[in-house]
C-alpha cells in the first residue's frame, strides 16, 4: 500500500499523508473519537473541577483564584473530617459486607434447585429499584414513629408501647441505618456477578478435586476462590468505587443530617457547593475525593496485574 | 388519538364562549390592552414555581395563567419542584444561563445571584402606588439597593399550630406569648405525654423558622449591622439553653425531620404542638376522614412567644418571583408578575390558598379569608410581625447562604443532641458565618 502510494504521487508525501494511511498509526486513528469523547466528558470537568477547588467561585458569578485555600479551610473544618472518616467506614464495613453476603448468595444460587432463573431474577430486585424509590422506602422503614422494626420489637415485647428508636435522629444509629440500605442495594451486584464467575469454573475440576478426597471447604479454598479472583478484583473495585461516591441514597434518607453525621464528601460537597452556592469550596471537597478513589483503582490495577492471565496466559 | 369531530368542536367551542365571556377573560384583555408592559412578539414563558401545598391555591393560580395566556397571547409553561429543589435549580440556571424564563422561589434566592435577576422596578413601584404600598419585609426581599430584583408575591406564615384539648389537659386555655410560659406549657404537654416537637433537621422552611426564632428572641444574631459575624455570645448561649431545654420535651426524632415530618406526625395525632404554616390545618379540613375532621376541629394557632427581645421575632417564608436576565422576553415576565398581583386577580388566588398566603401588600388586608374563620386570623399578620433573613444584617447572599447551608439549625441541633458543648457548637456556627461573612 506503501509502495502503491508512492509510485502513484510524484513527489514525496508530507509526513501527515504518510501518517495517514501508516499501519502502525492506523490504531491510533480509530482511538481519535473515544479519545475526543473521554477529554470532552472526562477529562475537562475533571480539570475544570480541581481549576474551581482552587477559585472561591460563587453561583452566578466567577471567582479568583485563592491557591489551596479552600483545602486549608477544609483541613481545619470538623464536618469535612467527619464527612471524610464517615465515607472511609461506610465504603469499608459496607463493601465488606456486601462482599461476604453477595459471595454467599452467589454459592448458594449456583446450586441446582427448583425455579432457579426465577429466584435469580428476584434476587436482583434491590439493584433495579431506582435508587431513590428504595430510599424513600427506607425513610420510613427507619421512621422514628414509624418505622415497622420498631413496630416489630413493641409486637414481640421488647419494647413498650411508648418506647420509639430515634434511627435517623441519633447520629450512630443513623450512621448504622444508611449503611444498611447500601449493602441491601449493593448485595445483587456483587452476588449476580459473582455467580456468572462461578459459572465458567468447569465442572471437571471439582470431579477432579472430589477424586483426590477434597472437602467443600477445600474444593472453594483452592478451586473456586483462585478462579474467581480476578472478577472478584472487578466487583469489588465497581463496588467500592460506587460506595465511595455514593449520593442518592444519603440524600433521599437524611440529606446528611442529623447534625452532619451521615454526611459523605460527595452529599457535603452538594451541600456547600451547590446549595451554600460556594462552588469552589464544593469543588475542593469534590476534589479531594480522587485521591481516594485513585488509591482504590490502583490496589485493585497492581493486584490484577499480577495474574498472568492478564498478559494473555493461563493461570498456573 | 384525539378524534374531533362536531360535538366535542360544538362543546370547545362553548367552553371557549364561556372563559371569554366570563368577567376575568374580558377585564384581562381590557388590562392587556392598557398594561404599559407589552409583551414581545410570539413571546412564550417556561415559569417555575414551588410545588404546591394547598391544592385550590394550585388551581386558581393556573386559572389565572390561563387568562394571561388568553389576553396576551404568551405561551405560558408550568413546571413545579419542590421546595428543597427550587433553590438548587435556580442557581443552576443562573450559572449556565438557561432554564426557564421566571422561577417563583422562596426565600432570598434571588439574592444568591442578583447580577442574574431582571430589574423589576417599574413593576414593583406600580404595584405598590396601586395597592396601598408593600410591607416592609416585602421591599427587603424584593430589593437590592434600590433596585428591585424580585416581586416578593406573597409571604408563607408559619405559626404555632396546637391541640386545643391537649393543651387544656395540661392546664392553659391559650400558648403562653413568652418564651418561659411557653417551656412551662411543653414541660406540661410532656408530662401528659402529649408531646411538642420543632423541627432540628433538614427543614429549610420549618427548620429555620424555628432555630432563628430561638436566637433572635433571645436577642442574638449571626451578624450586626456592619456584617460582623456576632454568633458567639451570651445571648447566643442563653437561646441555646432555652432550645435544650426544650428539646428535653420533644416528641423523639426532631432532629431527623424534614419540613413534612411534623404534618405527618400532627396529623397523625402523635403530636399536639408544633409551627407550620396552615397547611396542616387545610389538609385536616379538607380530608373526608372522620379524625382528621376531628383534628381540625380541635386545633388552633397562635403566635410565636416573645422573648427577652421584647417583639416578635418571627421568620417567615417568603415566596419571591424573578425573572431571569438570560430571558429573551422581559416584557412578557413583567407582565405576568403585574398581572398576577392586581386586585382582580390576587383576591380570588389568596382566598383560594385558604391562609397559606400572606398578602405582601397593604390593600390585601381586606381579604374575606382574614376573617372567613377565627383559625386563619393570626396569619393574616405574618408578613408584617416577620423579621428577614439575616436579621441585623444586610439580606444578601450572606444571608442566604448561611440559611441554605442549616448553620443555626446545625447549631442548636449540635447542642441539643449533646453532640458539641454550648461553646463548640457556636464556635461551629461561628467560624462557618466568618467564611461566608468574610
Amino acid at each position: 500500500m506503501m509502495a502503491s502510494a508512492s509510485i502513484v504521487t510524484p513527489s514525496e508525501p508530507g509526513l501527515f499523508e504518510r501518517l495517514k494511511v501508516n499501519r502502525n498509526w492506523l490504531g491510533f486513528w480509530f482511538m481519535v473519537p473515544a479519545m475526543i469523547f473521554l477529554l470532552f466528558f472526562l477529562a475537562w470537568p475533571l480539570l475544570l473541577g480541581m481549576w474551581m477547588s482552587m477559585t472561591d467561585m460563587r453561583i452566578g458569578r466567577g471567582g479568583s483564584f485563592v491557591g489551596f485555600e479552600n483545602y486549608q479551610f477544609l483541613l481545619d473544618d470538623r464536618d469535612f473530617l467527619r464527612a471524610t472518616a464517615f465515607t472511609l467506614t461506610y465504603t469499608a464495613v459496607a463493601s465488606v459486607f456486601k462482599f461476604a453476603i453477595g459471595l454467599y448468595l452467589a454459592i448458594l444460587l449456583n446450586n441446582n434447585m427448583p425455579f432457579k432463573a426465577f429466584i435469580r431474577a428476584i434476587v436482583l430486585i434491590p439493584f433495579i429499584v431506582p435508587t431513590v424509590l428504595s430510599a424513600v422506602a427506607f425513610w420510613w422503614i427507619f421512621d422514628t414513629q414509624f418505622s415497622i422494626f420498631t413496630w416489630l420489637l413493641q409486637q414481640w415485647g421488647f419494647l413498650g408501647k411508648d418506647q420509639f428508636i430515634n434511627w435517623l435522629g441519633d447520629p450512630f444509629l443513623a450512621q448504622c441505618s444508611v449503611i444498611f440500605a447500601n449493602i441491601w442495594r449493593g448485595i445483587p451486584f456483587i452476588a449476580i456477578t459473582l455467580l456468572a464467575g462461578l459459572q465458567t469454573v468447569s465442572p471437571s475440576l471439582y470431579e477432579a478435586a472430589t477424586l483426590d478426597g477434597a472437602t467443600g471447604w477445600q474444593r472453594f479454598r483452592f478451586v473456586t476462590y483462585p478462579l474467581l479472583t480476578p472478577i472478584i478484583a472487578v466487583v469489588m473495585t465497581f463496588s467500592v468505587l460506587f460506595t465511595f461516591t455514593d449520593f442518592q441514597l444519603i440524600w433521599a434518607m437524611t440529606r446528611g443530617g442529623p447534625v452532619n453525621a451521615t454526611h459523605l464528601m460527595a452529599t457535603l460537597s452538594y451541600q456547600r457547593g451547590i446549595l451554600g452556592g460556594r462552588l469552589g469550596e464544593g469543588a475542593a471537597i469534590a476534589t479531594a475525593m480522587v485521591p481516594f478513589l485513585l488509591a482504590a483503582i490502583m490496589i485493585s490495577w497492581f493486584g490484577l496485574q499480577r495474574r498472568k492471565w492478564q498478559q494473555g496466559e493461563n493461570n498456573d | 388519538m384525539t378524534n374531533f369531530n362536531r360535538r366535542s368542536l360544538i362543546k370547545g367551542g362553548a367552553a371557549l364562549g364561556a372563559l371569554t365571556a366570563s368577567g376575568l377573560g374580558e377585564w384581562a384583555k381590557a388590562w392587556a390592552q392598557a398594561a404599559p408592559w407589552k409583551p414581545e412578539p410570539g413571546a412564550a414563558l417556561n415559569v417555575m414555581r414551588w410545588r404546591r401545598f394547598v391544592v385550590a391555591e394550585d388551581e386558581a393560580f393556573n386559572k389565572l395563567v390561563a387568562a394571561f395566556t388568553q389576553a396576551t397571547g404568551v405561551r405560558v409553561s408550568m413546571t413545579s419542584e419542590s421546595f428543597d429543589d427550587m433553590q438548587p435549580k435556580a442557581s443552576v440556571a443562573a450559572n449556565t444561563g438557561t432554564g426557564p424564563d421566571i422561577f417563583w422561589g422562596l426565600y432570598s434566592t434571588p439574592h444568591l445571584f442578583p447580577q442574574r435577576c431582571v430589574d423589576v422596578s417599574d413593576v414593583a413601584d406600580y404595584l405598590g402606588k396601586k395597592y396601598g404600598g408593600w410591607v416592609s419585609v416585602a421591599e427587603a426581599y424584593g430589593k437590592l439597593g434600590n433596585k428591585w430584583i424580585a416581586i416578593p408575591v406573597a409571604i408563607n406564615g408559619g405559626y404555632i399550630n396546637y391541640r386545643i384539648s391537649h393543651i387544656k389537659a395540661a392546664g392553659f386555655n391559650e400558648v403562653p406569648q413568652t418564651t418561659a410560659g411557653f417551656l412551662e406549657l411543653c414541660k406540661a404537654l410532656k408530662a401528659r405525654n402529649t408531646l411538642a416537637g420543632f423541627p432540628l433537621g433538614r427543614a429549610s422552611g420549618d427548620g429555620n423558622a424555628y432555630a432563628y426564632w430561638l436566637l433572635w428572641s433571645h436577642n442574638a444574631a449571626q451578624v450586626d449591622e456592619n456584617s460582623k459575624v456576632i454568633i458567639r455570645s451570651a445571648e447566643t448561649e442563653a437561646a441555646l439553653n432555652y432550645a435544650k431545654a426544650l428539646y428535653d420535651t420533644f416528641i423523639q426524632g426532631t432532629v431527623a425531620w424534614n419540613d413534612a415530618s411534623n404534618n405527618r406526625l400532627f396529623l397523625s395525632g402523635e403530636l399536639s404542638l408544633t409551627a407550620n404554616g396552615i397547611s396542616i390545618y387545610a389538609a385536616a379540613n379538607a380530608s373526608n376522614d372522620a379524625k382528621q375532621k376531628e383534628i381540625a376541629a380541635d386545633m388552633d394557632h397562635a403566635f410565636w412567644p416573645i422573648g427577652p427581645a421584647g417583639k416578635p421575632t418571627e421568620i417567615q417564608l417568603c415566596f419571591p418571583m424573578f425573572a431571569m436576565t438570560y430571558t429573551k422576553f422581559p416584557n412578557a415576565s413583567k407582565a405576568f408578575m403585574a398581572f398576577l398581583l392586581e386586585a382582580e386577580n390576587f383576591n380570588p388566588w389568596l382566598e383560594a390558598a385558604a391562609g397559606y398566603l400572606t398578602h405582601t401588600l397593604n390593600a390585601f388586608d381586606n381579604n374575606p379569608i382574614w376573617t372567613k374563620d377565627p383559625k386563619n386570623a393570626v396569619f393574616r399578620d405574618a408578613a408584617k410581625r416577620s423579621l428577614v433573613a439575616g436579621h441585623r444584617g444586610k439580606l444578601d447572599e450572606r444571608a442566604a447562604t448561611a440559611m441554605a447551608d442549616f448553620i443555626v439549625i446545625d447549631m442548636f441541633a449540635n447542642y441539643c443532641t449533646g453532640r458539641e458543648t454550648a461553646a463548640g457548637a457556636m464556635q461551629l456556627a461561628e467560624r462557618q458565618l466568618q467564611r461566608i461573612y468574610r
